[in-house]
């Protein structure tokens, strides 16, 4: 297998987000324009300057109308792209091989996702039509497998590994505190967290993502170009996308304390960036939070801790914003609710701010400098054992 | 061998309603003893495919079944036949015919005799499957809910291997109300008690005097005899007339599980054919509309099938009737029965499955087959024609994992998910022999259930969406953990 990368050949020039949450005074088009036109006033351009459009959005639009019609865009190609929660990264990564591949000089990937229009809890999702034999479990469910198995493999208690749990969705509501675009923007204190109702398994309330409406946009043009619409733009080093075979529902051997397919886009990855110590050469993450056990095994399948001891990293608050290895900064999925389209974008526009320098005082990270220059996003699709995972890494600096 | 009964399976829910819960909520009414609840998820035609399914573990099999019959008052669905759901769930032959004989409680002994006269049908004899189910609800409060029951009995009726032979049959019949529903109720109406009583007593008197003359037999004769109908009264009354000796007259199981209704009859009678000996002779004497009465005749091949349902773990009656779990809340058995509307998830309702879908995926939805590699081995659920483990295409061979039992690998607990009674026990089970499936779990409470657990899988009805029933499987506790193989929980 071969999987070489486009690294250093496209650059990130203007991005765009809107605030996260129930916004029940705006639309699919508004969400759209506003992070649009957010993002090319960011780069100095007109949205008619750009050549090409990727869209990515689950369940709020079908085709490329979708934007070209809110936008009135004249007769340019908008692809619209679904891959469950990485659709916003998948965006991304098919604009930056448009650009690198020479066929357009720019490039526009925007996510939107508007799921507070449906009156329910959690995602909805649309599904062909079935045989009746799914189980029909929720998402919280599908993800709450792993802290059993996680507690059970490594000797955790489970009063501990639901400490460990309730520290991690203490650590992104604290980060979220301080960032305006987040649908929560206040601290949730531990005894909260341990305390709120259960949702699935050992799941509580504070364990799951929120649902919230937004969208987030970035504007990508060859590296060599950069300079002409932007004086510190971002580095794509690496993409890396994979759909598993969907195994762990069906093989006895799956254990559920792992994503195989995170483990293969983080070696893809780390390959093509040139990583080979990711904790200590990259300067931030934005992982996918969905629920509070999955970031908690994603420390360890994108090789942030030794397997086995993510849990212990996790309290001694090696991802805390000021820690070694600061996580999801921006509050993570945890404090920014998942619009599903946007999500993946919306990691990658606190890599535009923070490793170019641009976050407020207040929530700027401290590990960003000479030789650690490097962010990551991470979007997971799915389930444990049958999903997607996109790992993306950018930087301020070529080579 | 002049054909007969050659095998049969009975099927009592887990769950028991204890009569006095009913007094307990609703200030009145009750009782003593228990009724036997089909869960949400079971109707009569998953309680006909549980029975079936034991009938079918031990005697002629499935191979054998030329004709299905499922007959119930309470029917899945008109016009479509719901033996067809039974057939594919028992994994019968596609040349075996399907048949429904729904409507009024008497179809279900003419069902069995019906059965029983093509088994016997001179050189030319049939093997049929004989499914009689019930599932009986009633107002709140009502004599009708508390004394009925749920349950389903099966036999196979075949021209040889016979466990036991009719010698005789009698009927009365004729035409007076005394317990009707409207296509579409829920509910029975009864007249008044005292009138159905006058009217049984002698027609059963008559039904039973043909019988026995047309066996040749006299009353003493018997060794066992069995009298079943919803008119409680009647029954009684009949009881006390026949003047049976000490020991005849079997268990009537009202106390325990309540009136099963269409199925009584045929739960009564497997109940005696688990205890009786070579060469007796069995009476049933069923009232419903009239009176039907025939008589068996036990042969040597009995005690053969007794202990090779022992073997095979087949669950009798009277260990059914033992293994029933008492606890089940007075408002639980309410929404279960549609009786009491309660708030659903704040999610979306499930849609109705495709019908080319489904059928596409007969074999897995209705008789759980998957498939094994033919290259490697590995066992796929659902079945799928590229190997996960070596990637050949189109290498399958089928495999029905209806009777495998698994181990619990993993499980949770998810209060979102859709679900008449949340909430929804998710389990990943590994099969016994390979293959893994995540699957609902029920019969179970949540917090009883740990990682090593046995479980065996059952025919449910997951939901009904826009009129369509979306039948499927789940696994159900087995007793035992993969770690204490001999703890036993009963089954």
């Amino acid at each position: 297998m071969a999987s070489s990368g486009i690294k250093d050949q496209v650059a990130i020039i203007g991005m765009g987000c809107t605030r996260f949450g129930e916004l029940w005074d705006k639309g699919v088009d508004d969400l759209l324009t506003d992070a649009a036109t957010e993002a090319a006033t960011s780069a100095g351009m007109s949205i008619h300057d750009i050549d090409a459009f990727w869209l990515g959005t689950m369940t709020s639009g079908v085709c490329g109308v979708t934007l070209s019609r809110p936008l009135k865009l004249d007769y340019k190609p908008v692809t619209r792209v679904e891959n469950y929660c990485a659709t916003g990264s998948e965006a991304f990564r098919n604009a930056c091989y448009a650009v690198a591949s020479g066929a357009y000089d720019t490039a526009m990937a925007i996510g939107v996702e508007k799921l507070k229009d449906t009156g329910f809890s959690g995602l909805t999702g649309i599904r062909p039509v079935g045989d009746g034999t799914d189980p029909g479990l929720s998402s919280p469910a599908a993800f709450s497998f792993l802290a059993p198995s996680y507690a059970y493999k490594y000797g955790v208690d489970r009063d501990q590994l639901k400490e460990v749990m309730g520290r991690i969705a203490f650590k992104n509501h604290q980060n979220g505190a301080r960032n305006p675009r987040a649908q929560f923007q206040k601290e949730v204190s531990m005894e909260t967290i341990a305390k709120a109702p259960l949702v699935a398994g050992d799941l509580g309330v504070f364990d799951c993502s929120g649902v919230s409406d937004g969208s987030a946009a970035a504007i990508i043009c060859r590296a060599a170009d950069a300079h002409r619409y932007c004086e510190n733009p971002l580095y794509v080093k690496a993409l890396s996308f994979v759909a598993g075979p969907a195994a762990g529902p069906i093989d006895p051997g799956y254990d559920y304390t792992t994503f195989e397919e995170v483990v293969r886009t983080a070696a893809d990855a780390y390959a093509q960036a040139g990583i080979t110590e990711p904790r200590a050469q990259l300067a931030m993450a934005e992982v996918h939070d969905c629920f509070t056990p999955t970031e908690l095994v994603l420390m360890e399948d994108l090789g942030f801790a030794e397997r086995g001891t993510a849990w212990k990293e996790v309290l001694e608050g090696t991802f805390d914003r000021d820690g070694d290895l600061p996580v999801n900064p921006d509050g993570g999925l945890k404090s920014f609710g998942h619009p599903i389209g946007a999500s993946g974008l919306r990691m990658l526009f606190e890599c535009w701010l923070q490793l170019r320098g641009e976050a407020p005082a207040d929530r700027q990270i401290n590990t960003v400098g000479p030789g650690r220059t490097l962010g990551l996003t991470h979007n997971l699709g799915g389930a444990p054992g049958e999903g997607v995972s996109f790992i993306g890494i950018v930087g301020t600096e070529l080579g | 061998m002049s054909g007969g009964i050659a095998a049969w399976g009975t099927y009592l829910p887990y769950w028991r309603l204890q009569r006095s819960s009913i007094a307990g909520t609703l200030g009145s009414g009750g009782g003593r003893g228990s009724r036997a609840v089909a869960s949400h998820d079971e109707d009569t035609t998953t309680l006909g495919v549980e029975a079936g399914r034991r009938a079918l573990a031990v005697g002629p099999g499935p191979g054998a079944v030329q004709d299905l019959f499922l007959s119930t008052p309470d029917p899945g669905y008109l016009d479509k036949t719901s033996a067809t759901t039974v057939h594919a769930a028992l994994g019968l032959g596609r040349a075996s015919g399907a048949y429904d004989f729904a409507g009024s409680s008497r179809s279900a002994v003419a069902t069995l005799l019906q059965a029983l006269a093509l088994a016997g049908a001179g050189g030319r004899g049939r093997t049929t499957l004989a499914v009689l189910s019930d599932l009986r609800t009633g107002l709140a409060g009502s004599a009708e809910e508390r004394d009925s029951g749920d349950g389903a009995a099966a036999f196979v009726c075949a021209p040889e291997g016979e466990v036991a032979e009719m010698v005789g049959r009698g009927s009365a019949s004729d035409e007076f109300l005394d317990r009707w529903r409207v296509p579409g109720d829920a509910d029975s109406h009864v007249w008044e008690e005292r009138f159905g009583e006058e009217l049984y007593v002698p027609l059963a008197r008559e039904a039973f005097a043909a019988a026995l003359k047309d066996a040749g037999l006299a009353e003493g004769d018997i060794d066992h005899a069995i009298v079943t109908g919803l008119h409680v009264r009647a029954v009684k009354a009949t009881v006390s007339g026949l003047g049976a000796r000490d020991g005849v007259l079997a268990p009537d199981l009202t106390g325990s599980v309540g009136n099963l209704g269409a199925a009584h009859a045929g739960v009564a009678l497997c109940d005696v054919l688990e205890r009786a000996e070579p060469g007796q002779v069995i009476a049933v004497l069923s009232l419903a509309d009239g009176a039907d009465a025939f008589i068996l005749r036990t042969t040597d091949a009995l005690p053969d099938a007794q202990r090779a349902r022992a073997e095979a773990g087949v669950p009798s009656v009277a260990e059914q009737v033992a293994a029933g779990r008492d606890d089940l809340t007075y408002a639980t058995f309410l929404t279960w029965r549609g009786q009491l509307r309660r708030e659903p998830p704040r999610r979306p309702d499930p849609e109705r499955p495709g019908a080319p879908t489904v059928h596409r995926s007969e074999e897995w939805k209705y008789g759980f087959v998957a498939s094994r590699c033919l290259v490697c081995g590995f066992r796929h659920m659902p079945p799928t024609r590229a190997c996960l483990s070596c990637h050949a295409i189109d290498q399958m061979q089928a495999e029905r994992l209806a009777d495998v039992p698994g181990t619990v690998a993993t499980f949770t607990i998810d209060h979102l998910a859709y679900s008449m009674s949340p909430p929804v026990v998710g389990v990943i089970v590994d099969f016994d022999g390979g293959g893994r499936y995540r699957c609902e779990m029920t019969d179970v409470r949540a917090s009883e259930l740990s990682i090593g657990d046995r479980v065996a899988m059952t025919f449910r009805r997951v939901w009904t969406a826009q009129g369509v029933h979306n039948y499927f499987w789940k696994a159900r506790p087995a007793g035992g953990s993969a770690a204490d193989p001999d703890g036993e929980r009963g089954e």
